[in-house]
């Protein structure tokens, strides 16, 4: 197995985050459409909430704001949207240049994609945050340990994204077409990661099926950590379901890789 | 005699496109899968909703289940038309568009035919289920007149939703990176009209109202079916009015393609 040295794997994300940094007026359209949805999310929990006497399943009004707004600000940092770059260079054939590069081709786009991941944070995720606390409010997080597991949550969460995301892609070595693939795994995200409902308003059998997926630690994860759902004791042990996914993800997409691998030896000869 | 050869040529477009999605039979069934789930996601967020409360914004499951059906038929039928003009910036960075401009049809009929994704028959069809069923338990004083405006609804949802496709794809005439903004008004629209306009705050109802008319594509007309008046004190007459505004808005679409058309200089490719 090859690894990649730190040397490289820092430059790889420098490449990503600047790469990304370029497309300044998408950065600013996407806010805007964040915030956009923001608000209608949160306008649909908090007439829930009023519903319910004022709070429901734990969240009250300040907590429901600051998971809309963590939710969405997350978006672009953990990346739940349609994303088919490496399968567009399965199906264009590019990925032999790729394979052929003396680094680790599952490590080597990860640290791109921790360096795309900082861009988002920083131009499409702080705005929107920002702008919710000020106008509908927001639970600041006080919970020490929480607070300290924090950063490592959202670095897992895009861990976690990208090895689903890798392995998704990697299906074009056998699909011509993934475009719908794509879709249904966008829509698994958007329900059972809880980025259009918090996983606690589920029913009991739902929560069951979305904890027996990956895609809470993608996004309910972090998102606890900030609303105070999950604290202490709770808030380590959810950071650790997250260290596990992303192992056990990232082991899975390198054995995927093989397998597809050994298929374009085949088909390209 | 003219106008008959662009309907054949209109003709020769749609079908070469079918016939291009019938070859891949695989990538087309998982696609239509794919929109079949998504209504099954998406109404999984109300089902979510009404699993812990049992009115949202004065309305009960039944009465917001009628709206999403509603919503989501009207919004599939503007995605199957016309929702892949968004392509719009793609088609001018590649010089396709000016293509377009070189032939004796129109480019915004040559933008439209320019795909015609038959899996969004998918979406559509489950909107139905889900509008059967919100129909069997919901409880309408029956006449003509709210039959008919039954009928009529998702058509003029679907010109509604079509004219928002439409002039806000125009902003790629003016930004080649801005699209997604375009995102906030067509998918933004679909999600808020969904819901009761009673859980939003005034300016956002105002808004997509009078310059984005979403609440004309299931909200108001669903008032219109229950006899209900509008809490919010619009007047009563108003909720029969969608197919006068989707007329309108089909109007404001038009003109603004045009402008944008005028201001059109080419990417230089």
């Amino acid at each position: 197995v090859s690894v990649i040295a730190v040397g490289p794997a820092v430059a790889l994300a420098g490449a990503g985050f600047r790469r990304w940094s370029t497309y300044r007026q998408a950065a600013v359209a996407g806010v805007f459409v964040n915030t956009v949805f923001g608000v209608i999310k949160l306008s649909i929990l908090l007439g829930v909430a009023k519903s319910a006497g004022g709070t429901v399943a734990g969240y009250d009004r300040a907590s429901l704001s600051t998971y809309a707004w963590v939710s969405q600000g997350l978006i672009a940092v953990v990346m739940i949207f349609a994303w088919t770059e490496l399968a567009d260079r399965v199906r264009t054939g590019d990925i032999a240049v790729d394979l052929a590069r003396p680094v680790d081709l599952q490590l080597a786009w990860l640290a791109a994609d921790l360096g795309r991941a900082a861009w988002g944070l920083l131009s499409r995720a702080l705005v929107p945050i920002a702008f919710g606390a000020l106008v509908f409010g927001f639970h600041w997080p006080t919970d020490a340990t929480a607070l300290v597991l924090l950063p490592a949550s959202i670095v897992l969460a895009v861990c976690v994204s990208f090895a689903m995301r890798f392995m998704v892609n990697l299906l074009a070595f056998w699909l011509t077409e993934i475009h719908g693939i794509v879709l249904l795994y966008m829509l698994l995200t958007g329900l059972l990661g809880g980025h259009l409902v918090p996983v606690q308003l589920f029913p009991d059998w739902l929560q069951t099926v979305a904890y027996a997926t990956p895609f809470p630690a993608m996004m309910q994860s972090p998102i606890d950590l900030v609303t105070g759902q999950a604290t202490g004791f709770d808030a380590a042990r959810e950071v650790a379901a997250q260290l596990a996914w992303a192992v056990a993800l990232l082991l899975l997409g390198r054995l995927v890789l093989a397998r597809a691998t050994r298929r374009l030896v085949v088909q390209g000869g | 005699v003219a106008e008959a050869t662009t309907a054949k040529a209109y003709g020769a477009l749609v079908r070469s496109r079918v016939a291009a999605q019938a070859s891949y039979r695989t990538s087309f069934a998982i696609d239509l899968g794919s929109q079949l789930l998504l209504v099954v996601v998406e109404f999984a967020e109300v089902y979510v909703v009404f699993h812990q409360v049992h009115s949202l914004g004065g309305f009960d499951f039944g009465e917001v289940a009628l709206m999403y059906g509603l919503a989501v038929c009207a919004f599939g039928l503007a995605d199957l038309v016309v929702g892949h003009v968004d392509r719009l910036p793609y088609y001018v960075r590649t010089g396709t568009f000016d293509a377009f401009l070189l032939r004796p049809l129109s480019a915004l009929g040559q933008l439209v035919t320019s795909d015609f994704a038959l899996r969004r028959l998918g979406r559509v069809a489950s909107s139905l289920v889900v509008l059967v069923a919100a129909l069997s338990v919901v409880d309408i004083h029956w006449t003509p007149a709210r039959a008919m405006l039954l009928v009529v609804t998702p058509l003029a949802g679907g010109v509604i939703f079509s004219a928002v496709f439409v002039a806000t794809a125009t902003i790629g005439f003016y930004v080649v990176e801005g699209m997604e903004f375009a995102n906030a008004f067509t998918y933004g629209g679909n999600y808020l009209s969904s819901f009761p306009f009673t859980v939003f705050g005034t300016a956002i109802r105002r808004f997509f109202t009078f310059v984005i008319p979403a609440a004309f594509v299931a909200y108001l007309p669903t008032l219109a079916l229950l006899g209900r008046p509008d809490p919010a004190g619009l007047p009563g007459w108003l909720p029969w009015c969608s197919p006068a505004v989707a007329l309108l808005s089909a109007a404001a679409a038009g003109l603004a393609w045009r402008a944008g058309l005028r201001r059109y200089v080419g990417a230089g490719s």
